[in-house]
């Protein structure tokens, strides 16, 4: 019996759509009732974020899975419109929220071509080790939300305890713990402070048996292989259709990876394999990210032997028109005076003209396209995002699995809505 | 002496029945596993190894509304997601607290725009607003003691 609540301020909720809307999406079977149609989210522990689905079942077997994606749209590429593009930067930071700093990389990169700005060689070196540990710390809290869908809650605690020491490192650099906007055109913010190469020291110490740990946990343990392994497979060629990328894609066996095929910031300089997966399951998705983690540490050594040698020095491009100059020079010249008046008044100016990079994002791939004016802000800005292709493809992973199989599956593609939705 | 004696005085303990309750209260919150966006992933951060909830009596998150006490909006509240939040809210049993964790859901944050409504306070009562963008870990410690500081001062008469 419901209960009455006299003079409350409950309302009922009634759903106002009618079922013929929903002719086409799913089968014919909604429309006589033989399958149930389940909303899951856009509020459920599993969907990673404001994932809404709709998902059309048969018994426990998933017929249709419909995404429906927006619940996150905060309109920044519209925002960005208004901003110079150094302060745009700060924009970018919030879209994939789990990796910052990939984001500042897109735009950054993007502000660099249109503009034809150099990057001097070692602030490329500290862009990769930025980036390096920000695919570290995003890797580390995608085990750990993995973990915890599939019922494994302990991976989740000591994902995060050595997610804090990437975020003090980050913090060291550039003030904030996640959106440090540490990537402005032309180079970084500031040159990397004293304490951070024997903290990262201490950090790729500590790190290898810590991914051991974790992998002592899951790889091998017969009810995470149950969970993992046959579910959710994409072939390569599907794979390649639906535009996937990153370990989405690499777990079916596809080797393309844009830091080896289009390097960009020096990547041609360090030494990685890229790891593949076999047969595109969640499983094979879950061990690339494993091995892609290895890969990291390998990379942020030979970026710390290289650091180690030049502590400190050029951060960032001297072209004045577009960097402004460091606040010891204002003092004694009158030139460095008017030019930081200029960028931090009016910003610098970036031809009519279009530009589209792309770069290996923790997800996948990120590519930035940008229209500028000949003025000092952009016309257009579009970031194409990776979690809002693998979204897209869900339904191809998810339909023909058990309703319990799809948390696995939406964790294996490592979604962020606010990448999605942006 | 002493302690046999001290120990048997500690047997009965007056208080008020508002303290008591709202010792209860403070002591065993609930909060809602809700999460919207970047704040969403600190607010993880609060809850795992480093820094541990669960000192505060916030170790249990509940995912169904209906067995939450506390709602903590972390993150951007979207025109398009409003509503839900709203329901959400509704769906919760009294007593119910509102933490607004960040600058996006106290005020807008960076987003005056067309998408981002300007502070979940036009859609929910606030008890305590979180700046940061997004909070530290221990700003939102400091917001979740003051809202345990705000529940000692009400009487259980605020929510009959």
């Amino acid at each position: 019996m419901a209960i009455q609540i006299p003079d409350s301020e409950a309302q009922e909720f009634k759903w106002e759509g009618s079922l013929d809307e929903l002719k086409g999406l799913v089968s014919e079977r909604a429309m006589t009732g033989e399958t149930m149609l389940l909303n899951m989210g856009p509020h459920h522990p599993s969907t990673h974020g404001v994932l809404r689905l709709l998902l059309e079942l048969d018994g426990e077997e998933i017929v249709t899975c419909m995404p429906d994606i927006g619940f996150l749209h905060t309109g920044i590429e519209k925002n960005i419109e208004s901003k110079t593009y150094e302060k745009a930067v700060t924009l970018t930071d919030r879209m994939d929220y789990l990796s910052p700093i990939s984001n500042n990389m897109a735009f950054c990169l993007a502000v660099e071509k249109l503009t034809d700005l150099d990057v001097p060689a070692r602030a490329q070196l500290i862009r990769v080790t930025c980036l390096e540990l920000q695919r570290l710390s995003s890797h580390l809290v995608w085990l750990g939300t993995h973990a915890i869908d599939l019922g494994a809650m302990s991976v989740f605690l000591y994902c995060f305890r050595e997610r804090e020491k990437i975020l003090e490192m980050l913090e060291m650099l550039s003030g904030q713990r996640m959106m440090g906007s540490y990537f402005r055109p032309g180079g970084v913010w500031r040159d990397i402070t004293p304490d951070f190469l024997p903290t990262l020291r201490a950090f790729l110490d500590i790190i290898p048996a810590k991914i051991d740990d974790y992998e002592a946990l899951l790889t091998r343990n017969p009810l995470w292989i149950d969970r993992t392994q046959g579910i959710g497979v994409v072939e390569p060629e599907v794979a390649l259709a639906w535009g996937l990328s990153g370990p989405t894609l690499r777990g079916s066996g596809v080797n393309w990876d844009i830091r080896k095929a289009m390097p960009y910031s020096g990547y041609e300089q360090f030494e990685f394999n890229v790891p593949l997966g076999e047969h595109g399951d969640v499983y094979d998705r879950f061990y690339c990210r494993i091995l892609e983690m290895r890969e990291t540490v390998k990379i942020l050594e030979q970026a710390y032997a290289r650091l180690l040698k030049e502590p400190a020095g050029i951060f960032r491009s001297n072209n004045r028109k577009f960097v402004p100059p460091p606040r010891a020079e204002l003092g004694q010249s009158m030139e460095a005076v008017i030019h930081h008046f200029k960028l931090w008044t009016e910003g610098f100016s970036a031809p009519d003209e279009e530009v589209f990079v792309s770069i290996e994002s923790p997800r996948g791939e990120i590519s930035c396209y940008l229209h500028g004016t000949g003025g000092t802000k952009p016309r257009r800005v579009h970031f194409k995002t990776p979690s809002f292709i693998h979204i897209g493809a869900l339904p191809v992973m998810t339909n023909g699995h058990l309703i319990a199989d799809l948390v696995a599956i939406i964790g294996s593609i490592d979604c962020v809505l606010g990448d999605c939705d942006r | 002496m002493g302690v046999t004696q001290k120990l048997g005085n500690l047997g009965v303990v007056t208080t008020t029945l508002d303290t008591a309750i709202n010792w209860a209260r403070n002591g065993a919150m609930w909060p809602l596993l809700f999460g919207l966006a970047c704040c969403a992933i600190e607010y993880m951060s609060t809850q795992a190894s480093s820094y541990d909830l669960s000192r505060f009596g916030m170790e249990l998150n509940r995912a169904t509304p209906r067995q939450a006490d506390l709602i903590i909006v972390s993150g951007r509240v979207t025109r398009k997601m409003a509503p839900v939040v709203r329901q959400l809210y509704d769906q919760m049993a009294s007593p119910k607290w509102v933490i607004s964790m960040g600058d996006c859901a106290s005020c807008g944050g960076v987003y005056n725009n067309y998408a981002v409504v300007q502070g979940v306070d036009e859609i929910i009562p606030v008890d305590v607003y979180v700046a940061g963008c997004p909070p530290r870990p221990e700003q939102l410690l400091h917001g979740i003691l003051t809202l345990q500081e705000k529940i000692y001062g009400e009487t259980i008469k605020d929510w009959a």
